[in-house]
């Protein structure tokens, strides 16, 4: 690329993250540091089942006899995991009727956002399940949406309202034992939601969640299930921005979703943490597992997600493929700028017979980024007739950005077959003097073209999400470009 | 007076290629510029446009009495400066909607004008086809992509008109057009034609001068113009080739 529109593409980059704000709510902290006393203190404040609480104290033990992965094209500094706030919450958290009751503070936040409570009731008919830092704060729709004999609800309220529920799934596709910060997860997780949608079922509207970290110094872990019976089905959405700050913060997730005999589960993300300063001092440290297990024959699981934020994201959302004719699909937009790294892609592992997997990933790298796609695909023996397609592609804006691809393919019979296509671009100077001779700077002239390079995984989210996608994409790499 | 180059030198990577070039366009005209391959119409034309790989080593550019070494490329083109590509770029994924939505839209707002609301502007697409016979699929294409040569250049044509400039420089718009996509081409800039805008149509061949017919004819030669004239200096030259300016050169 010529040198002007590296300093154009320079200029434009650099763009401060606009959700950088921090909520006074009154919160209550665990004890600094993780011992079996503070996954006690969890499970107690929260008046868990006594099931629960082996749960995690099984999942701590095995912690202690594991490290943290290596592998990962990133580098991450050391994290002191005892100087980790593992639960705060709220301090007024009564259940509250309506909107007007909810605390102002909490309400202003939404509304800095852009996604105010009111507005989403009103014109998009979402449900949202707000999390702000470790207790959901404010549930809507669940009136609509238990006409329908849906289940959507914090992940507390379901342990202690569906504990059979909870316990017969929860782990079942990420075992605590999967790595080690699903086995972190498991031990200290503190909140997150619970969805289930029965037999026969359509989800008459979208669910959504955001994630927000709050509270100084605490590390969230999330934990969300999503059961979608047999025939049944639900777009599931997932949103988050975090406040500004200077020191790291580790987001350790699990999402586990299972997917019955024809059902589908279509989960989409746009996550929007913040991703540290210029200077690549603080940002989250986004270490996600997301798993799901398409269980019955005829069933799909949908990723789809637009990573904009975090310091660091470690995440490979993926599909067992274990009912016959199943479909898993990920399709993902990542972008990284700054000093943001992010080692993503998506683990498809087919089990059962005609079984089919696509990936689409785009990957788009500015400043002094670093961005890799890593992707696995298996194809057992079993699984006869099987067909993968993943296509990565990365765009890299400026030179001082690097992008990889780490694909692993195994092929255990021969009637399968797996395809793989990858490609690495630039944004040229060519097209974007075009846009600009047409009128249109440079940094709407990016926020365009990245648009557009990222419009096959865009157009797989849900209508309401797209355009918000669309913003951050732009926003992430530039001004403020719709 | 509407375009007036003085004395312009130019150079890419610090080799010289426009080498006092001297142009004056008033409104209402069609200039014509001729000449052979990498003499350095396309560089012309790109400095007028602004493209900041080319660096303005003497000389100005006065339009509307502005000197547009001032303004950045989208301030030219937002003053109504436009620039038909000899090799327009694929954008891939950006709708020719989207792209010209977001560029009539940053231009009205330019002007102090309210955004075209998306049905005027799906009107305003609608009736600027017609004008260059652009077949209705066109649009919702991502720009330029899978185009064929013609398609691409009549998709500058159609641009022009949707954008409205006051001074067009279309850069050899005619190489490679059949002889129907040739005259959908010249009947758009036709048009066009007002009594308050200009265009300067860079060619290589007299053939679509038939078609457009100027009021003035350059010759762009080794970075210079070396003969100016009405139109029938573009018939001489297609007579003599350009073996003869090279010859009076000497
Ligand atoms: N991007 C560029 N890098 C290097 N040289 C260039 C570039 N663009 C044009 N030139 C050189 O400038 C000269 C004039 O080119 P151009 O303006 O395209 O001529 P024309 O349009 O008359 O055919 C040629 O010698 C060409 O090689
Ligand atoms: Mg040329």
């Amino acid at each position: 690329m010529e040198p002007d529109s590296d300093k154009i593409i320079d200029q434009v980059t650099r763009q401060d993250y606009k959700y950088g704000f921090v909520t006074d709510i009154e919160t209550e902290f665990a004890p600094r540091g993780l011992t079996e006393d503070t996954i006690r203190y969890i499970s107690s404040r929260k008046n868990e089942p006594e099931f629960l609480l082996e749960f995690r104290l099984k999942a701590f033990r095995r912690w202690l006899t594991m490290k943290q992965p290596t592998w990962a094209h990133l580098t991450i500094d050391p994290i002191n995991f005892q100087d980790i706030i593992y639960y705060a919450s709220p301090k007024k958290k009564k259940e509250v009727a309506g909107l007007d009751q909810v605390d102002p503070e909490l309400l202003a936040t939404f509304n800095k956002l852009g996604i105010s409570l009111e507005e989403q009731k009103k014109l998009a008919g979402v449900a949202v399940d707000a999390v702000m830092d470790s207790v959901s704060v404010k549930t809507t729709f669940s009136e609509t949406l238990s006409k329908y004999g849906i289940i959507f609800c914090s992940f507390s309220e379901a342990v202690l309202k569906h504990p059979d529920l909870v316990r017969q799934y929860m782990g079942s596709v990420v075992p605590y034992t999967d790595n080690y910060f699903a086995a972190l997860n498991s031990a200290v997780f503190s909140d997150g939601s619970f969805c289930y949608i029965p037999k026969g079922v359509r989800c008459p509207m979208g669910l959504s969640t955001y994630f927000r970290i709050n509270a100084a110094n605490t590390g969230q872990f999330e934990r969300t299930l999503i059961i979608a019976d047999e025939g049944a089905y639900v777009s599931y959405m997932e949103g988050c921005t975090a406040p500004q700050r200077d020191e790291n913060q580790l987001h350790a997730a699990i999402v586990e979703i299972i997917a019955m005999k024809d059902a589908e589960v279509k989960y989409s993300t746009v996550q929007n943490w913040y991703p540290g300063n210029k200077e690549g001092r603080g940002g989250i440290y986004n270490f996600v597992t997301k798993r799901g297990i398409c269980k019955g024959s005829n069933s799909k699981i949908s990723w789809t997600q637009v990573e904009t934020g975090s310091a660091i994201t470690w995440k490979y959302p993926g599909c067992i493929l274990l009912g016959d004719n199943s479909v898993g699909e990920f399709y993902s937009v990542a972008v990284t700028n700054n000093h943001q790294q992010a080692d993503t892609g998506s683990k498809m592992q087919h089990l059962g017979k005609n079984t089919h997997s696509t990936i689409i990933s785009k990957g788009i790298s500015a400043g002094k980024s670093n961005n890799s796609y890593r992707g696995l695909v298996r194809i057992s023996k079993n699984a006869i007739n099987s067909r993968n397609y993943s296509q990565c592609d990365s765009l890299l804006l400026g030179s001082s950005c690097g992008a990889h691809t780490f694909p692993y393919i195994q092929v255990e019979n021969k009637s399968s077959i797996v395809e793989h296509e990858a490609t690495t671009s630039k944004i040229s100077e060519d097209q974007l003097f075009y846009c600009q001779q047409r009128g249109i700077d440079a940094e709407s002239a990016i926020g365009l073209i990245v648009n557009g390079y990222a419009k096959e995984v865009l157009k797989q989210l849900p209508l309401e999400f797209a355009v918000e996608a669309q913003k951050l994409l732009s926003v992430s790499l530039e001004g403020s470009v719709g | 007076m509407l375009l007036r180059i003085k004395d312009l030198h130019a150079s890419i990577h610090g080799k010289e290629i426009l080498k006092g070039v001297n142009l004056e366009v008033n409104k209402g005209e069609v200039h014509a510029i001729m000449g052979p391959n990498g003499t350095g119409k396309s560089t012309l034309a790109s400095v007028i446009a602004g493209r900041e790989v080319f660096e303005v080593t003497a000389g100005e550019i006065l339009y509307q009495g502005k000197n547009l070494q001032k303004l950045a490329v989208e301030e030219r083109a937002r003053e109504g400066i436009f620039l038909g590509f000899q090799y327009p770029v694929e954008i891939p994924g950006v709708s020719m909607t989207n792209f010209m939505r977001t560029a009539v839209n940053e231009i009205r707002q330019y002007k102090g004008l309210d955004a075209l609301s998306g049905s005027d502007f799906m009107k305003m697409m609608e009736e600027k086809k017609k004008l260059v016979e652009i077949t209705s699929n066109l649009t919702n294409r991502s720009v330029n992509e899978g185009f064929s040569g013609g398609e691409k250049k009549k998709n500058e044509i159609f641009q022009m008109a949707m954008l409205e400039p006051t001074l067009a420089i279309l850069d050899e718009t005619d190489s490679g057009l059949d002889i129907d996509a040739l005259r959908i081409v010249a009947n758009g800039v036709n048009k066009l034609r007002r009594p308050d805008n200009a265009f300067v149509v860079i060619t290589h061949y007299q053939r679509l001068l038939d078609y457009i017919v100027p009021d003035f004819v350059h010759v762009l030669f080794e970075g210079k113009i070396v003969k100016s004239g009405g139109k029938e200096l573009a018939l001489e030259l297609e007579d003599k080739g350009y073996d003869w300016i090279k010859n009076e050169q000497l």
